[in-house]
This record gives structure tokens, sequence and C-alpha cells, in this order.
């Protein structure tokens, strides 16, 4: 796979690092990690950059993950990005709430490196 | 001699959520720090320097909280970002509070029908030991004690009825 830049949104920096770390594991080739605490962060980090990937937490202080995804429609940069979450609320309905906003993957905290390559490795081959 | 392993229950209902707080942390600290929590029938007398909190609202209201000592909080920060324990700084307090967090969302995961229906504050951690945490009269206190690397763990859900 080639190489891709990513953006991680945690309010959790050691939970962006463990992010991190679990995309390595799972043979994404990164070459670059984009990191925001909230939403509204990460929309200011997108109004400069373009990524290839978005992970993101939903119980964020600020701008919560389902917020910005249903913003992210309005910005050039985020054009075609998949989002994936990651994060503690579990629920049926907060996976379709994430799905119908734009979501194209959903992972539940924890996890492992091995979920998180099942989840995101399609999603970056577009399937 | 009292055993460690004690599950309080200080009144009826609910009881049966314990091992489900229990089985929520094992999972947390197996997944995400790469370690099994054990029990044990001793008591280890240890000083709970540091407490993290995750509020609980909606259909449940009420607090989840873990209280252990500062080494053991430094010790999961160093297992969950893979450095060396004398390298844990500031994270420290970050990695207890998302435990926290993780042990609440994945408790209330377990429980039929809830998940949707709860919803979880950001987490917040108290360093010190010299405080009371005092709780609504009409609540439950459901506990559970168990041992990280050998070190005392406490996990506390107080439900506001």
């Amino acid at each position: 796979m080639d190489g891709i830049s990513a953006l991680i949104v945690d309010d959790s920096s050691v939970m962006r690092k463990i992010v991190e770390r679990s995309l390595r594991q799972a043979g994404i080739n990164l070459t670059h990690v984009f990191e925001a605490g909230n939403g509204a962060e990460a929309l200011t980090l997108l109004a400069e950059s373009r990524v290839d990937l978005i992970l993101c937490d939903i119980n964020m202080p600020v701008m919560d993950g389902l917020e910005f995804i249903k913003q992210l429609p309005g910005v050039a940069n985020a054009k075609g990005v998949p989002v994936v979450m990651i994060t503690t609320e579990g629920s049926e309905a907060h996976v379709v709430k994430a799905l119908s906003c734009g979501a194209k993957g959903y992972i539940r905290k924890p996890f492992t490196p091995d979920q998180v390559r099942e989840h995101v490795i399609p999603v970056l081959a577009g399937k | 001699m009292k055993a460690t392993k004690e599950l309080l229950v200080t009144s009826t209902g609910h009881e049966d959520w314990v091992p489900l707080l229990e089985l929520a942390a094992r999972e947390v600290f197996e997944l995400m720090l790469g370690c099994q929590l054990t029990s044990s029938e001793d008591v280890i007398d240890t000083v709970m320097e540091i407490t993290s909190m995750v509020g609980l609202a909606g259909e449940l209201r009420g607090v989840l909280s873990i209280q252990c000592s500062r080494e053991s909080a430094a010790l999961m920060a160093c297992k969950m970002l893979g450095i060396e324990q004398d390298k844990v700084g500031p994270e420290l307090c970050d990695a207890f509070g998302e435990v926290c967090n993780m042990v609440a969302g994945n408790f209330k995961n377990k429980i039929s029908g809830l998940s949707a229906g709860c919803m979880l504050s950001v987490p917040t951690v108290i360093t010190g030991s010299n405080y009371k945490l005092h709780r609504a009269a009409e609540s439950l206190a459901l506990e559970t004690r168990l041992l990280f690397e050998g070190t005392p763990l406490v996990i506390s859900l107080q439900v506001h009825r």
C-alpha cells in the first residue's frame, strides 16, 4: 500500500498515539499523521491540509465527532476522504447515526490492532 | 483477614452488574494494556493517591471511578504508550482518564438496551488521597477490587436513583 496521511481526532493524546501505533501495526504506511483534540481543531487543520484517512472519536469537548463529520461535506480538503469512528460509544444507534452522517467504518474501544486492520484496510481500498 | 476480592453492594438491585463491571475492566486491560487483571484473597495496603472519574447521564445516572496508586497509574500509561515507566510525564493523567472512560463505555455497552440511552462525560482525574467522595443519599454503590500487576485497583460505580 502506498504511503498515506492520516488525521486522528481524539481528546486524549494517549489515545491518538495508540491509534497511530495500531495503524502502523496494521501494516498501513503512514507518511504523515495529523492530530486534533476535537472536531473544531480538526476542521481548522483540514482548512490547510489534505489527508487520506480520518479516524475520529465521538465524545469530545468543544465539537464532538458526529458534529464534525456532519460538517465535512463543506470542507474541500475532506472531499472523498473516508472517516472511521473509534469510540467507546458502542450501541447500534450510535453506529447507525455515525454511518448515516458519512462515516465509512466504526471501531469500538477497547480495540486490538487486528480490529483496526479489519476495519481500516477495506475503507482505504474503497470497499 | 478480609478478602481483597470483595464485592460491596450497599443496596439491593443491580448487584448482577458487578461481574459486568469486572469483565469490562478486564477486557480493557487485556486489549489496551496487554495484561490481565487478577483477583487476590490477600489484602494489600496501598495508598490510593489517584482517582479517575467518568460521569454517566441519561437512562443510567451516576459516576464510575477507578482508584489506584500513582505508580500503578504510571505503569498503565507506559503500557498504553509502550514507553519506559520513568519516561511517563503529563500523559499519566490522560492515560488513566482514558482507561476509566473505556471501562465506563465497555460496561454500559454490556447492559442490554442501555448503551444508546446513557451518555458519558469526559474523564476527570484527581491526584492526592486526602479527600472524601460524598455520594448522593439516594444512590447505590457497586465496587470491585482487582490487582493490576500485583497492585490494588478499586473500581466503583455509584448509581443515582
